[in-house]
């Protein structure tokens, strides 16, 4: 109890001396927010640690001024002298409690009731005309003459003592199997080893370089001697993260006494080791999410015999190695996150937009809650549900190049679940180049190296300006680290070199960068402070040729270029998940054009994407033309009349460009977002024009464009056949209907007269009624009779046995293709490709076919 | 043999080394140096500030050099000239600060120091902690400090 009351003590002087400072910054700008946030979670922390460590006096003063701290914090009162005056009076109340706390292993004895009285009035926005300064001296003179008082505590504590004692006898009885070594000399030798590391490491790179063959021996054993050195020195380092979870047991009784619940802790793999260090820094958060899950996680025990559950509540800690990280997860069967609460309060803080909302998914908005200052607890109790946690927790986590991730469930219970690196200290890295510079990379984050560009490796695609890269059919957005690090890419086209696959929480992006060199065991140093604003460094280290390298930090990349954006992982999870099943699947390109919502438009149909100069955009009429190829491209505006405004910004004005034979046409819109390929499903059909609905894409609402009604615009020619040739008709049969809008005026276009059905039946009753028609195309994938079914059923006999029958499908494939030919397809085409159909259909009704 | 001078500025700590920074003389306190070097490799640092010449590696240790002309604004050197390297430790961190030439060590006593002329140009008046007269030339004492003030410090 003793240590933990020490390390209570040096982590509330380092608090308090920070609040002195901060409470005077706030008194001069008292609009400070991030002061404010600093204030309160210091204070808070205080509290939180004096509730389990059964300092009720401390408690109750630190819980009185987070009251008028939140009150503050959340604008609900006004920061005035006064108020100030009052928080340094609670806050000089605490020191003097600290202090004999310090003195004497226990809280003092005295009265705060005027104090907190004040403190309370205070935050109910009315100020007692003379705080309560009278009876800190009182205390000042009670503390010391007043001795009898203090036995009580330690009597409270006793129980503890007895707790730990079984392992006493065992430790008396054998001869010490352990000693006690100062945490400084430990960190000493790990030092030592470390550059020792270094040393051998470069050793090595200078033996290699000669080739000298008579040390090779000797440096090999001193190589493997330094490595055993290492682990065993490691090992010295590393404590069972039991040691963290010891002080849980007591704070779940205590709280489950103060709730009036039935808990349950249950801790497994408590004996999983990791390095002090880490330990040290995720004790807290840990201690926090235990008592967020008692608190907010479980139900009541009325409620929980409700939902028919055992009245039990049960939060479960389980810790595990995986690879070169330590698992934690924090788990509880209770309520799971309230989605709707995070939402509503997503709202009313302004996090997000109800249409952004609209388009999350559960867990996206799950992890709003990790967003500072968040908080869903209906009630502040003196436990926690002030939104000050979660973010911490994250910002922790985050800071020793973890992550954390949420998984809950109504009804079922919430989980979270911590990743965290084993050890700080020694950590293998990725030696890469870019601009002639090299850098490292933590192997931790690196899942993967792919090689692109050149004649074999995959290729690097550009979506206006943004680079992805195909991966396993996955769109993997793509980070230029020259770009990143401002420095001068090699060629304009350095799309050749390596891509560092990176996982950054859910995320995944790729790091592009020209070279990559070797792994090597890298000691992290931190940067000098005048280099400590630059978030994309971790730290810097010496490699084994003697050169310095800045260690890149791939949380710090992800947050300078806004790859892994709270709202893309979940995205990014889901494009996993989906894997393969591309059956209907559509490769979609997003946009933004006008108003904030999403738009899409299949990116078969776009032929080409521009971004042109603005002052190579002409006005003819009132429209807007450019010179294209020697002829004269319409432009028509998405979003309102004319350019828009970040066009007349940035000078240049991004264009769909849609071609058909000699023509081109240009949509001009804001940004293009994305490149996704998604299940098209367009939910109620709007009145709008130019759009044909609204679908859920990428997780956004997004409106899908009438593609047709908007390249009607240009003018009535552009439907207008080039050359007219005779009117074929052609008969469409496509179930959807967003395709059959698509197809149709494209058809049209090509001089066809088209008839369109959504079913293979409808076609098949248009034969019976003696219909005719030069050619059919048609769906494969449809309810009811699909495109197989149809060309069998036409096939067999009848007036339009002879046809040429075209199938169009999302799976083009040589075995598709096969199944197609037997079935009686004259011809398939992947799914919209507009060329390839145009194509196939020329040469069909060139073909001499006996019309029906 | 130390001259009386010397002894009197070596009692009162006011052993000065020598240096040139685009053709002006300075000095630094000699009981801030902790290395003079030569010519040394350097890691640039993307995204610093410009007067950070980048890191060096000085037996195990990383030291951070900021280009002293780059600091005062003055252009920068020709290719030729390769700068030397003065290490000074501050905050438990060891800089180095990069200079065209390294002269000698000399005696500067305070009591012949003038304050800074109000003809000086600002980006060294910030730096400076007075002015010698030595050998016909002026001489101005740098504050090392100030002159490590830099990016997010400042």
């Amino acid at each position: 109890m003793d240590d933990l009351i020490a390390d209570f003590l040096a982590e509330t002087h380092e608090g308090l001396a920070a609040l002195d400072v901060a409470l005077v910054r706030l008194e001069k700008a008292p609009e400070d927010k991030p002061t404010l946030s600093e204030i309160f979670r210091v204070i808070h922390t205080i509290k939180g640690t004096c509730g389990f460590l059964g300092l009720p006096r401390l408690e109750a003063v630190a819980h009185a001024a987070e009251n008028v701290l939140g009150r503050y914090r959340d604008g609900a009162l006004k920061v005035t002298p006064d108020g100030i005056t009052l928080i340094l009076q609670a806050l000089d109340r605490i020191k003097l409690i600290v202090a004999g706390l310090e003195e004497k292993g226990a809280e003092p004895a005295g009265d705060d009731a005027a104090l907190i009285v004040t403190l309370d009035d205070a935050a109910e926005g009315r100020f007692a005309a003379a705080p309560a300064p009278a009876p800190a001296p009182a205390d000042l003179a009670e503390a010391p003459e007043t001795d009898p008082p203090a036995p009580d505590a330690p009597s409270a504590e006793a129980p503890q003592v007895e707790a730990n004692a079984p392992d006493l006898p065992a430790g008396a009885a054998a001869p010490p199997q352990s000693i006690r070594v100062s945490v400084d000399v430990l960190e000493d030798l790990m030092m030592l080893v470390s550059e020792l590391v270094l040393t051998r490491n470069q050793l090595l790179q200078v033996a290699r370089a000669r080739g000298d063959q008579a040390f090779s021996v000797p440096l090999q054993r001193l190589s493997h001697i330094t490595s055993d050195l290492q682990d065993g020195v490691m090992k010295t380092r590393m404590q069972p993260i039991g040691n963290a979870w010891s002080k849980l047991p007591r704070l779940v009784r205590d709280l489950a006494r103060e709730l009036g619940k039935k808990i349950e802790l249950e801790m497994r793999g408590a004996d999983t080791e990791l390095d002090r260090q880490v330990l040290e820094l995720i004790k807290d958060p840990l201690t926090h999410m235990v008592r967020n899950s008692a608190d907010h996680g479980l139900e009541s025990t009325a409620d929980r015999r409700a939902a028919g559950k055992p009245e039990t509540g049960r939060v479960m800690l389980n810790a595990y190695h995986e690879g070169g990280h330590i698992i934690i997860e924090i788990a509880d069967d209770g309520k799971g996150l309230n989605t709707a609460r995070i939402r509503e309060k997503a709202l009313a803080q302004g996090l997000a937009t109800e249409a952004e909302l609209a388009g999350m998914a559960e867990a996206e908005i799950h992890r709003f809650i990790f967003r500072a200052g968040f908080s869903t607890a209906a009630a502040v109790t003196a436990v926690s549900g002030r939104g000050v946690g979660m973010d911490v927790v994250k910002t922790n986590v985050e800071r020793i190049g973890g992550t954390i991730d949420v998984a809950s469930s109504a009804g079922r219970g919430t989980t979270f679940i911590i990743k965290i690196p084993l050890t700080l200290a020694i950590v293998s890295a990725l030696v890469v180049e870019v601009a002639g510079e090299r850098f490292a990379i933590p192997q931790i984050g690196v899942l993967e190296l792919v090689r692109v560009g050149g004649a074999t490796g995959a290729q690097v695609e550009r979506i206006k300006n943004a680079p992805v890269l195909r991966l396993r059919d996955r769109l993997l957005p793509l980070v230029s680290l020259a770009r990143v690090l401002g420095l001068e890419e090699e060629a304009p086209s350095a799309d050749i070199g390596f891509v560092v696959v990176t996982q950054v929480g859910p995320a995944t992006f790729g790091i592009i960068v020209d070279r990559v060199h070797d792994t090597e065991e890298i000691v992290v140093k931190p940067v000098p402070p005048i280099l400590r604003h630059i978030g994309v460094f971790s730290g810097n280290t010496i490699l084994g040729d003697g050169s310095v390298i800045m260690i890149l930090d791939p949380n710090g990349i992800a947050r300078a270029t806004g790859v892994a954006a709270e709202g893309a992982n979940a995205r990014a999870a889901e494009g996993v998940a989906a894997g393969m099943r591309s059956a209907g699947r559509t490769a979609l390109l997003l946009f933004r054009a006008g108003d904030a919502t999403p738009k899409a438009v299949p990116l078969g149909l776009v032929a080409r994407l521009d971004d042109l100069p603005v002052d190579r955009i002409e006005f003819s009429g009132g429209a807007a033309v450019v010179q294209y190829r020697g002829q004269l491209m319409p432009l028509i505006p998405m979003g309102g009349a004319g350019l828009s405004p970040e066009a007349e910004a940035r000078a240049r004005q991004t264009v769909l460009v849609f071609s058909e034979g000699e023509r081109s046409l240009g949509i001009m819109v804001d940004a293009i977002l994305d490149v996704v390929e998604e299940q098209l499903e367009i939910k109620g059909g709007t009145d709008r024009a130019g759009f044909l609905g609204s679908a859920v894409i990428a997780g956004k609402v997004t409106d899908v464009i009438d593609t047709a009604w908007w390249l009607r615009q240009a003018g009535g020619d552009w439907f207008r056949p080039n050359e007219p040739v005779v009117a074929k008709r052609l008969l469409v049969v496509e179930d959807s209907a967003f395709f059959r809008e698509l197809v149709v005026p494209s058809l049209a276009a090509q001089g066809y007269e088209v008839v369109a059905v959504s079913q293979a039946a409808e076609a098949l009753a248009l034969r019976e009624r003696g219909a005719e028609f030069d050619a059919i195309v048609s769906d494969i994938e449809m309810p009811g009779m699909d495109g197989f079914g149809l060309a069998r059923a036409l096939r067999e006999g009848g007036a339009w046995a002879e046809l040429p029958l075209i199938a169009l499908s999302g799976r083009a494939d040589a075995p598709a293709l096969a199944r197609a030919r037997d079935a009686g397809f004259t011809d398939f085409v992947p799914k919209y490709d507009r060329d390839a159909l145009a194509a196939s259909l020329a040469g069909c009704l060139a073909l001499p076919v006996a019309a029906g | 043999m130390r001259t009386q001078t010397m002894q009197h500025a070596i009692d009162a700590g006011e052993l000065v080394l020598t240096l040139t920074v685009g053709g002006q003389p300075c000095g630094v306190p000699v009981l801030v140096v902790r290395d003079v070097l030569g010519a040394q490799g350097i890691t640039r640092i993307p995204l610093a500030p410009p007067e950070i010449e980048g890191a060096m590696n000085l037996r195990g240790r990383i030291v951070t050099a900021v280009d002293l002309r780059r600091r005062l604004g003055l252009p920068p050197r020709d290719a030729e000239t390769k700068p030397m390297s003065i290490v000074v430790e501050q905050g438990g961190e060891l800089y180095s600060m990069l200079a065209d030439a390294v002269g000698e060590v000399v005696p500067l006593l305070a009591s012949d120091r003038q304050p800074n002329p109000p003809t000086l140009d600002p980006a060294w008046r910030e730096v400076s902690r007075g002015v010698h007269r030595r050998d016909g030339q002026l001489l101005i004492l740098l504050d090392v400090e100030r002159l490590l003030e830099i990016g997010g410090g400042r």
